[in-house]
């Protein structure tokens, strides 16, 4: 009963908030006043309803927390579907050879003649994926939160499309070269700022890219200004002419193997030594380096790798789209990215990929969601992080295999 | 040198800055209690310019003008802003407490593209014109050249805002309260104060400011849209951080210098690049002076 | 203390002095400690015990003063202003009093973090994979699980670590320190949120960890049986400064000790 209460008592409040700017539009230009009395009744209704949801999912979380703590034997838990893959080599390997043989098959499966729009689709959405990877690295892992990671993206785009427009460079060659671009910049922009607090770094990196996208768009003699720079060349297969669709299914497979190149050394670098000092650092700084990790080090190739990913896709990118100008770098694409990873789990690989093919494909054919895209976007970044800062699906442990057996006597000299 | 033109410039960052002075009081005074980075703070302040928007664009219509409708507009705006950021704090920050640092950061920057877009969706993505109603005032004849009667009522307005802050903070029970919060929060608690409400609080008073230094802007440039509140929100978060984040007389300060060191750079070097500017400062104190110009170096407990 | 000056020294602090601002968090301490020792430093909260562990592990910069360290088998440093984990990798390692683990790494894990400065995979090993890796890895984790035993969380070796009993968190955190190899272990409270019967197992942890780990360690305990029954020598600090220092029984019968003591008891 306090809940319907509370809840009427929300709702009203909402229909406050939301009464000038969702009832009220004033036409200047028309000399009009448009008032749309029923967005009020929405808004009324929906809060009404969340606010119930939200005191039962507070209640909820409440209870879980208390339960978690106090299990005794927190070994016992039922382990979860992605817990039970991970720890089952060959239901994995089975399962990864399956998504393996789909991802191959699936340019063919769709398009046709023509008609191969599915597959450029598909193009953007796994060049969002390495992006989620890549970021994912310096923010799921390192926990360094990154606001301008798309101009990692741009830097490698931008180094394709002058390279190959001034000095003839193939995309074989520049591809690399992009994402040791990417790297660059990542090592002479985190070397001074790496050290600053949490916080400071987000901003100063948003800070970066604004900065990048505004010599993009201001410095016209070498960027093409906020025209951007056309007739980029597609990737090239040893000289032999393709048509578009092949050209299409060409840049497909580049991204898929770029995809599987990311999680390959995504994956070792987690379970390494260099992995676990990243998470170590996101978890505790202070605790970290008494333990012995080199803060400035091990944050600067977190921040490095995560950048050499955006340069080395931004280059396809490139190639992909054949035309690129600064309207491709905003914010809202790093804050996608940075979605992408929220939602997926930070430092979870299988819930970064599985986000970032939803949170790109979703809009692209749910048409109706487009418009409200970046609505929801951030609104899942809040809930998340009150509902499941962990991720979808990451309550991953790692599970190492030991020797159980005593060796006081061997261990002797230390 | 030309001292007019300079003169005219310093004038002009003077106005740019004491805006960025309002906006960045929010920031500092948020950071100093609970060491977030209130991301959505710039987006408070596009509603605020809104809500003013709407409420003048129907009194004009309606065939009032002038400096009342004005501050009818203010008013209203305020008292919107400081809703938004009241139910700001309870949805996106007060569930965090205690969550690792990460958390609210991010759900700050979740609540920021949110409101940005509602309000995109809500109105327009175009931007509106703002109507004009601040009159020509006679007495302003001489100094014309240098500031408008907008500027001077930005000037002046931004003034008594800092003016009974500064009487609100020193001398009443709520800005006691702030300030023993501020200090230490446990033991703030442990003498009574009712924190979650002195936060509360926090997050009224800076989105009245944020709103007042909206609307101001908003008269100033005659156009606003809902995209206005992310760059004024970095460029204020440079400001609280040049003048030391959570010291009050340093978002001041910082906002000032941020402003006028943002309009001599457009005016001498290059316009495109003012936004430039301002970053570089943010970088180059972040490196030089992390603790900011009237800050103090803190280190943290372990 | 002739026994001590047999023993070889291993910490060396002078006339430490750390500033907060205008507070004198530490007012010229001196502190030494030798081989094989187990030495406590006690005192009244706020007395500048645990600044004193920063100021010696690198956590922060002493104002003034002297920190050196003298490794077995190494040449003897000053390490004033040094970087923490450079700290950490000459020898010296320590536990927090409000503990810092990593939550959402594993136990195992976590003492394997440990092992950090004493392994060398990079980047590019990492990646490229291949035997010498897998075996540096692999004698982490033996190096590591072997530690847990230790302390008696083998068991839990692959649970979250923030689901650990805050007495099992205390007893990670001494682990994690271990696995550094350190010469010398310095232990922020580590009885403290213990129950009687988790801190008389603790006592018999410390000792033998010096005994077989061959380090010496440096605690700070509010628990006086614990101390009283495990350390060679005590430091009693208060406001900042030594006040006295000697066996249990000197500090037991110190006039001034008692004086701090009572003194608080009185003002709580
Ligand atoms: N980073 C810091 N900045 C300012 N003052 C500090 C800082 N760290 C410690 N202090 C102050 O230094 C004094 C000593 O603190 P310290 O934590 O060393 O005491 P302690 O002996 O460990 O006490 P306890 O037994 O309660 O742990 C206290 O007054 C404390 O407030
Ligand atoms: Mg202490």
């Amino acid at each position: 009963m306090t809940h319907l209460k509370r809840s009427l008592g929300i709702g009203l409040w909402f229909m406050f908030l939301t009464l000038p700017l969702m009832v009220v539009r004033v036409n200047t230009v028309s000399s009009e006043v448009e008032w749309r009395w029923a967005n009020l009744v929405w808004a009324g209704l929906c809060a009404f309803a969340i606010a119930w949801l939200w005191q039962f999912s507070i209640e909820r979380r409440a209870a879980k927390r208390a339960q978690v703590a106090a299990d005794a034997h927190p070994q016992k838990r039922k382990p979860t579907l992605a817990q039970r893959l991970a720890d089952d080599p060959v239901l994995n390997r089975r399962v990864l050879l399956g998504v393996g043989l789909l991802a191959m098959a699936f340019p063919w499966l769709v398009s046709s003649g023509q008609n191969f729009y599915h597959v450029n689709v598909m193009v953007s959405a796994l060049i969002f994926v390495v992006l989620g990877l890549g970021l994912n690295i310096t923010v799921g892992l390192a926990g360094l939160l990154d606001l301008g990671y798309i101009a990692f993206f741009a830097v490698g785009a931008y180094t394709y499309a002058l390279l190959s427009k001034n000095f003839d460079l193939g995309f074989w060659t520049c591809l690399p070269l992009g994402g040791v671009m990417g790297m660059l910049f990542g090592i002479v922009l985190g070397f001074p700022i790496l050290r600053l607090r949490g916080d400071y770094l987000a901003i100063v990196t948003l800070g970066f890219a604004s900065i990048t996208k505004i010599v993009l768009e201001n410095w016209d003699t070498v960027f093409g200004g906020a025209a951007g720079i056309a007739n980029i060349p597609r990737p090239d297969l040893f000289g032999i002419e393709l048509d578009g669709r092949q050209k299409a299914i060409y840049t497909y497979y580049i991204v898929l193997a770029l995809v599987a190149l990311t999680i390959v050394v995504t994956n070792r670098l987690k379970n390494s030594r260099v992995g676990r000092a990243w998470m170590a650092l996101r978890e505790d700084e202070i605790a970290s380096v008494a333990m012995g990790v080199d803060m400035a080090q091990t944050k600067l190739s977190a921040y490095a790798l995560g950048a050499f990913w955006a340069g080395l896709v931004g280059v396809v990118f490139a190639a992909h789209n054949s035309f690129i100008n600064p309207d491709s770098f905003t914010f809202m694409d790093s804050a996608m990215i940075l979605a992408m990873v929220v939602l997926g789990g930070m430092g979870s690989i299988l819930g970064v990929i599985i986000a970032s093919l939803a949170l790109k494909l979703m809009p692209e054919y749910l048409r109706a969601f487009a418009e409200y895209r970046m609505l929801v976007f951030g609104a899942v970044m809040v809930l998340m992080m009150i509902f499941r800062p962990q991720g979808l699906i990451n309550d991953m442990r790692r599970k190492y295999e030991y020797d159980t057996a005593d060796k006081e006597d061997t261990d002797g000299g230390k | 040198m030309d001292f007019e033109y300079l003169f005219q410039l310093l004038c002009g960052g003077l106005v740019k800055g004491s805006i960025y002075a309002l906006i960045a009081l929010g920031y500092t005074m948020v950071y100093g209690i609970i060491q977030l980075i209130n991301f959505a703070h710039g987006e408070v302040y596009m509603i605020g310019a809104f809500v003013a928007l709407i409420i003048s664009g129907v009194a004009t219509l309606s065939g009032y003008s002038g400096l009342s409708v004005l501050i009818v507009a203010a008013v209203v705006a305020a008292i919107y802003a400081a809703a938004y950021g009241f139910t700001l704090e309870k949805i996106a920050y007060r569930p965090l407490r205690g969550a690792p640092r990460l958390s609210p950061l991010i759900s700050a920057i979740g609540a920021s593209i949110f409101l940005m877009n509602y309000v995109q969706l809500a109105q327009t993505p175009d931007f509106l014109p703002f109507p004009e109603l601040v009159p020509e005032f006679e007495f302003m004849e001489p100094l014309l050249q240098y500031v408008s009667s907008v500027d001077m009522v930005i000037l002046v307005m931004t003034a008594l805002t800092m003016v009974a802050l500064t009487v609100l903070i020193k001398y009443t029970k709520i800005g006691k309260a702030m300030r023993a919060t501020q200090q230490d929060q446990v033991m703030a608690r442990l003498v009574g104060i009712n924190v979650d409400r002195v936060i509360s609080a926090t997050f009224v008073i800076g989105s009245v400011l944020a709103a007042i230094g909206g609307v101001l802007i908003a008269s100033r440039t005659g156009q606003i849209n809902s995209a206005i509140g992310f760059m004024a929100g970095i460029k204020a978060f440079t400001a609280a951080v040049l003048g030391g984040i959570g010291n009050i007389p340093g978002a001041v300060l910082g906002g000032l210098v941020l402003g006028v060191a943002e309009t001599l750079g457009a005016g001498y070097i290059s316009s495109a690049y003012e936004d430039v500017f301002a970053f570089g400062l943010l970088v180059l104190i972040l490196i030089l002076r992390p603790a900011g110009l009237l800050g103090k170096a803190v280190k943290q407990k372990v | 203390m002739a026994a001590s000056n047999e023993r070889k020294k291993l910490l060396e602090v002078s006339g430490l002095t750390m500033d907060f601002g205008g507070l004198r968090a530490i007012d010229n301490v001196g502190l030494d400690i030798f081989e094989g020792e187990i030495v406590a430093l006690i005192g009244p909260n706020g007395a500048g015990k645990t600044t004193f562990f920063n100021c010696v592990t690198g956590i922060y910069e002493p104002t003034q003063g002297d920190v050196k360290i003298h490794p077995p088998g190494g040449a003897t440093r000053r390490i004033n202003g040094m970087k923490p984990n450079r700290i950490t990798a000459l020898g010296m390692a320590r536990t927090f009093q409000n503990i810092r683990l990593f939550p959402a790494m594993t136990v195992l894990e976590n003492v394997m973090i440990g092992r950090h400065c004493r392994t060398h995979t990079g980047i590019v090993r990492a990646i490229l994979g291949g035997a010498a890796t897998a075996r540096e890895e692999k004698e982490s984790v033996d190096k590591s699980y072997q530690l847990l035993k230790k302390v008696g969380l083998a068991e839990v070796a692959d649970e979250f670590s923030r689901n650990l009993s805050y007495g099992a968190q205390r007893r990670l955190e001494i682990a994690r320190a271990l696995a550094t190899d350190p010469f010398l272990l310095l232990l922020d409270e580590p009885a403290a949120g213990m129950n009687p019967q988790e801190t008389h197992e603790l006592d018999a942890l410390i000792t033998r960890i010096r005994d077989e780990e061959k380090v010496a360690i440096l605690l700070i305990e509010h628990d006086m049986k614990l101390v009283m029954n495990i350390s060679d020598r005590i430091y009693v600090m208060e406001y900042g400064k030594e006040i006295a220092q000697g066996t249990p029984q000197q500090i037991k019968e110190n006039p001034k000790v008692i004086e701090a003591y009572l003194g608080e008891e009185a003002h709580a």
